[in-house]
């Protein structure tokens, strides 16, 4: 509006900088306090106990394999969704959003029905020793879950926006469809995909409800990071459970800024 | 490029040579394999829960959903969720807003920092709400293990969603509106309620469910600082953790049942206010 | 000199705005006859739409006032100033009905509900939508779309009805339809009307009295004919009709000479291609040493007696005692500003403007 007041303005921002503050930036600020109260140290002390670095260790692993499924998965399923002509896709999209929809302990839950001992198929994976359920195989498919529709989410609508005529032109010219992928279709959908990376790979290491289900806890094994925060708080071990929280706090802020970047980057593209 | 040798050149305007699809329209290989994957790591678990909540049949089922213990979580968790979601609804749309309209030194920082809620992982955020709300709250507020925790660690992690839906429908906002509005005798809140908020609303409302679906599932914010106390501080998905540890994991996915079907049905609630919003536009 | 108060009408009076450095009107004075149509014409930045958003009060001057009806309106926000005020994207409340829309001012007024209805179904009668009144903004053609804000516009009588590049978003043909619409429009309606538009065409077809802007001044304001025959400066000249550049001077282009030799105050040039259409013709040339291109209007006759050929070398003047302004570099911004006009108008049109 033309001529807003003044106050009314002011009023506004400092009600929405208020409320900000008091429940995203204090705590950020009060983390960080408690956490070098007693010097960097003791926090880097905290961080490099062998639970720690194992902790530190699995939820690497986790990532390094649930990124590049997910990555490969979701390219594949926009393209499916975007350019192809199969029925059910208004399916595919419902089960895409289903990992946003659904609690972490329900995903934990449902993951032991499957793959645990009682469950559909837990019998047969135990006749072959393959432990999923208490082992880092569950852990590694609660992340692969939680942070599957990242990519696709992100690819599609770029996918919708830029339509087929490169692809269609290089038809024409000649190039193979694999060629056509190669060259023209990934190039095109690289900011999307870059977008989803970097979304799925935050999801993958903060993902705490459905891997603590699964899990079976036991430090130094069974424990990613996130869990190694709860372990340390429950055993009065505050030092240990913040440090690791502000690890996972900085790798978060790090989300943010690639985020940030990225976009910064395609706009100067 | 090189052409394969067995393969004709395609000249424009002639119908395209067998063999070239365009790339991922779907050969049943690249289909089956999406189809796969989404089913064994999505499908089949939702199908594992559906069926196991009806393990000791209908009776079954009802009997672990209206457990006194159980309905106490449900309640607990939609009222507080209903309270977080109002809540966003105002302050979202305020913080929207500003980050839009107004400009003070640091707002694009502001604007960043929003995102933190779904970038952080859900414990971390527990232990910090801690640090701040709880025993030794540098501020002198302490609500740890009271539902008063539960609404302002849901607050935490749904603070995103309203924000990042409304500020892009208030970017593309057309100002001229506003001013043909102004210019035709309107104060400014008639010009906010009949010509900006129905602008709004779809973004709003998107924002609004997906905030609700959050909230009704969330856990690991929760755990630390509300201290899970059954029948005034657990929340449902304490409860289903609660019975999971204690092996009834019928119970459990019974009540895991109902958690689903409200996130489900607010989901499609959302698909159905996005192509109301779009009915208007060209 | 001090002008008298009018009881109507528009007057700004030594009006000044800025944004931070630039200078978006610098010491304007417009008077705008009551029951008039005045066109604001300039190129991009040259202001026109501020004066016209400061005229509505959606902009606020840092010096000088405007009157409207003989009252000072300066300090007035715009929603006490009646003024009805059409944008270039139309502006629709999209999320309301056509109905909605034009009964919006009324509403805010407080009518009884008869006579809201009553009103909007006069207007959109007036403006040719009947009919239409449950459709969204969404549902109609851009033409329609601008018809439904000026039914809008009028729905409570303003006193003056401004209009920021009306047109601009449309296509040609519907643009001059619906301009020459305006104008019969205007004829029944009486309402003191401002357009803004840089479009010179546009201007000279509907409006009794021009207002020539750049750089926030005013350069020029007369009416179609005073302004293509009297022009004060070579900025106006080149804008209102059309001008070609020879030896350091704005000519226009049936007031261009051409002799097949030499002569007192000729330059060289080189025919590129002749055009005859039907009883005028025109002959375009290149000035020798890469002078630019320009050409020259004469009658079919005058054509003949010539007897030119494509590529000859000839020698161009202007004839005696015709208007001619010294070019001092204004035309560059012109040219760069304005699309070309596929059919060149060289005369201004003097049909159907009352005098």
């Amino acid at each position: 509006m033309s001529d807003s007041r003044p106050y009314t303005r002011w009023a506004l921002r400092y009600a929405a900088l208020g409320y900000l503050f008091m429940l995203l930036l204090l705590p950020i600020a009060v983390i960080l306090v408690n956490t070098f109260e007693d010097g960097i140290g003791a926090v880097i002390e905290a961080i490099t106990t062998p639970d720690a670095l194992a902790a530190l260790r699995l939820s690497l692993l986790t990532v390094i394999i649930a990124v590049p499924l997910n990555t490969v998965f979701g390219i594949a399923c926009a393209l499916l969704m975007v350019r192809g002509k199969i029925r059910g896709k208004s399916v595919i999209n419902a089960l895409l959003d289903v990992p946003f929809a659904v609690s972490p302990v329900v995903i934990g839950l449902a993951l032991i029905l499957v793959y645990g001992s009682g469950g559909w198929f837990g019998a047969d994976l135990a006749a072959i020793g393959i432990q999923v359920i208490f082992s880092t195989p569950g852990i590694v498919m609660a992340v692969i879950f939680v942070s599957l529709p990242f990519v696709a989410r992100e690819v599609i609508p770029v996918l919708e926006e830029i339509g087929d005529d490169q692809e269609k032109a290089a038809e024409t010219l000649g190039a193979s469809s694999w060629q056509t992928l190669r060259r023209i279709t990934l190039p095109s959908i690289r900011w999307g995909v870059s977008y989803g990376v970097v979304l799925t790979t935050a999801r993958a290491l903060g993902e705490f409800g459905a891997v603590s289900i699964v899990s079976g806890r036991i430090s130094g094994q069974t424990e990613t990071l996130p869990l190694f925060v709860q372990k340390q708080f429950e055993t009065f071990n505050s030092v240990g459970a913040y440090s690791a929280a502000v690890v996972l706090a900085v790798l978060a802020l790090a989300t943010l800024l690639a985020m940030n970047l990225l976009r910064r980057k395609e706009q100067s593209d | 490029m090189s052409q394969p040798a067995d393969e004709m050149p395609a000249v424009a305007g002639r119908r395209p040579r067998t063999g070239f699809r365009l790339p991922g329209a779907g050969d049943s290989l690249q289909k089956g394999l999406v189809v796969t994957y989404l089913g064994l790591i999505v499908l089949m678990p939702l199908a594992a829960i559906v069926s196991k909540s009806f393990d000791d049949g209908l009776s079954g089922f009802w009997t672990a959903v209206s457990s006194p213990q159980a309905v106490a979580a449900l309640e607990l968790t939609v009222i507080a969720s209903l309270i977080v979601v109002v809540i966003n609804a105002v302050m979202g749309t305020m913080i929207a807003w500003v980050l839009v309209r107004d400009d003070f030194p640091g707002k694009a920082i502001v604007n960043s920092v929003i995102d933190l809620p779904f970038a952080l992982p859900t414990i971390v955020a527990s232990l910090t709400l801690l640090a701040v709300y709880g025993k030794d709250s540098p501020v002198g507020i302490n609500i740890a293990f009271t539902q008063a925790a539960v609404v302002v660690a849901l607050l935490f992690v749904t603070l995103p969603f309203v924000v990042r839906a409304v500020q892009p429908l208030l970017l593309t906002l057309d100002r001229d509106m506003e001013s043909a509005a102004e210019s035709l005798g309107a104060g400014r809140t008639r010009i906010f309620w009949k010509i900006v908020f129905p602008n709004l609303a779809p973004g709003i409302g998107t924002g609004v469910a997906l905030a609700f679906a959050r909230a009704l599932g969330e856990f690991g914010s929760l755990i630390l600082i509300s201290g899970n106390v059954p029948y005034l501080t657990e929340v449902a998905s304490v409860f289903i953790r609660g019975q999971i540890e204690s092996d009834n994991l019928t119970a459990a996915s019974a009540v895991s049942v109902v958690l689903l079907a409200i996130s489900l049905l607010l989901l499609a609630c959302v698909m159905l206010i996005q192509r109301w919003g779009l009915r208007h536009e060209r | 000199m001090k002008t008298e108060p009018r009881p109507n009408g528009i007057e700004v009076l030594g009006v000044s705005k800025n944004y931070g450095d630039f200078e978006a009107l610098s010491d304007v004075t417009v008077t705008v006859p009551d029951g008039s149509m005045t066109a604001l014409l300039g190129p991009s930045g040259s202001g026109k739409s501020t004066l016209l958003r400061t005229i509505a009060g959606l902009e606020v001057p840092n010096a000088g006032r405007v009157m409207i009806s003989g009252e000072d309106q300066t300090r007035r926000p715009v929603r006490s100033r009646n003024v009805g005020f059409v944008f270039q994207h139309y502006a629709a409340f999209k999320h309301m009905t056509v109905f909605e829309n034009v009964a919006f001012g009324p509403k805010v007024r407080k009518w009884p509900k008869a006579k809201v209805n009553s009103r909007v179904h006069e207007l959109l009668d007036l403006v040719q939508l009947e009919g239409l009144a449950e459709r969204y903004p969404s549902q109609l053609s851009g033409g329609q779309r601008q018809r439904m804000a000026l039914a809008r516009a009028l729905a409570v009588d303003p006193k003056v009805l401004l209009l920021d590049e009306p047109f601009g978003a449309l296509d040609a043909k519907v643009r001059k339809d619906l301009r020459t619409w305006l104008r019969r429009l205007h004829d029944e309606v009486h309402v003191t009307t401002i357009f803004v538009t840089h479009d010179q065409e546009e201007a000279m077809d509907i409006a009794e009295q021009i207002v020539v802007m750049n750089h926030g001044r005013v350069e020029q304001t007369g009416d179609a004919t005073s302004l293509y025959e009297s022009p004060k400066n070579d900025f106006v000249m080149s804008f209102v009709g059309e001008v070609n550049r020879v030896s350091g001077r704005l000519v226009r282009p049936h007031d261009l000479e051409i002799l097949p030799v030499a002569a007192d105050g000729t330059a060289e040039a080189d025919i590129d291609r002749i055009v005859k259409l039907g009883f005028s013709a025109r002959v375009e040339m290149m000035l020798a040493g890469n002078g630019g291109e320009i050409w020259s209007q004469l009658t079919t006759s005058e054509l003949e007696a010539l007897n030119l050929a494509e590529g000859q070398r000839i020698h161009v003047r202007p004839r005696a005692g015709v208007v001619t302004r010294e070019d001092t570099g204004a035309i560059d911004a012109v040219v760069s500003e304005q699309a070309p006009d596929a059919s060149h108008r060289p005369t201004p049109s003097t049909s159907g403007l009352p005098v």
